[in-house]
């Protein structure tokens, strides 16, 4: 049936938008903690 | 706590595999709609969680700015009773649109003094506006999904990506746009008066959470009834499984709100430590011939 196509799109895009987001948010803490570092090595 | 985040992010994966197990595998197929129904499991617990969050983080506002003043912090204290107990009782007086359980009325409204105490207690201060900004960026997210998943179904079901003019989608629509207002404002905003402007939207913000929830008794529109609190038939084992699907995704939300929490603290004594240190160059740079500024910028 075609239309189950839609249903596997919705739950892929949904795991792709949360993954992405975790994403930002590990990129931005490993971004920090190295400001953090750098800060504490002066 | 450091052993709690683990153990925690075990629990909601094996929820969530057990969510997606129950959603497709387990969960009886729709008569009319066939296995496309089965989007239902991630849709409706994703508006939920976005409607939680953006609850959480109206109250986290409405704390916030009645907290700056001692005399709107007790206003808003009795303020909050109020409206939690004449809302209480008004859902039961009040005849309501079928369909609509006074006790879902009830229970929300009297969330409100519930949510607003709580938070004042385990978040004093600052930690209101950083749980504000934690609230409202999951929640864009979450409703993010809600806005990409509907046009999904909807394609297969109505023959539309989306339908122009429907109060349902377009309110959600505008309750996204204001969230990402409120992010893009705290994001770039760099007064003094950010945090207590984007509290001020995010109080107006969540006046829209009802029109989007009520909006389908209201108004005549192309989606459907709600499933629970009142007008629903859904089948009880679709039922089950929604709710199972609701909360593993509560886990995974609050799991990603306790990662922005910490994320958000962090981002802030990073701020604060640049702001020191800017601080004490400018004292060095001056306590030569001002010994008194230099005395204040050590302190």
């Amino acid at each position: 049936m075609n239309a189950i196509k839609f249903l596997y799109a919705a739950y892929i895009v949904t795991w792709l938008i949360h993954v992405l987001y975790i994403g930002t948010i590990v990129h931005r803490f490993s971004r920090l903690r190295r400001e953090m570092k750098e800060f504490k090595r002066k | 706590m450091k052993r709690a985040f683990p153990i925690l992010a075990i629990v909601t994966a094996v929820l969530l595999a057990y969510a997606l197990y129950q959603a497709l595998v387990v969960a009886p197929t729709d008569a009319q709609q066939g296995d496309v129904y089965r989007i239902i499991y991630y849709h409706v617990p994703s508006a939920w969680t976005a409607f939680l969050l953006f609850f959480i983080n109206f109250i986290a506002s409405v704390r916030y700015l009645a907290d700056g003043k001692p005399s709107t912090r007790q206003a808003a204290k009795w303020i909050a009773v109020a409206v939690g107990v004449a809302g209480a009782v008004a859902a039961f007086v009040i005849p309501l649109p079928g369909g609509i359980r006074p006790s879902a009325i009830a229970t929300t409204v009297l969330a409100i003094p519930v949510f607003y105490f709580l938070l004042g207690k385990y978040f004093p201060g600052e930690k209101l506006d950083v749980l504000a900004v934690t609230t409202a960026e999951v929640g864009v997210v979450f409703c993010t999904i809600v806005l990409v998943t509907g046009p999904i179904w909807a394609r297969p079901v109505w023959g539309i990506w989306w339908a122009p003019g429907d109060i349902r989608l377009t309110s959600t629509l505008v309750l996204w746009l204001i969230y990402v207002s409120y992010l893009i404002l705290r994001r770039f905003s760099d007064s003094a008066q950010t945090q207590k402007l984007a509290a001020a939207l995010a109080v107006f913000g969540a006046l829209d959470v009802p029109l989007v929830y009520f909006s389908i008794w209201f108004f005549r529109t192309q989606h459907p009834q709600p499933v629970i609190g009142g007008g629903g038939s859904m089948d009880p084992k679709m039922l089950d499984v929604l709710m199972i699907s609701w909360t593993a995704f509560l886990f995974f939300a609050f799991l990603v709100c306790w990662s922005r929490y910490r994320l958000e603290i962090l981002r802030r004594e990073v701020e604060q430590a640049h702001a020191m240190q800017s601080l004490s160059g400018a004292d060095s740079s001056v306590s030569i011939s001002s010994p008194a500024v230099s005395t204040r910028g050590s302190q």
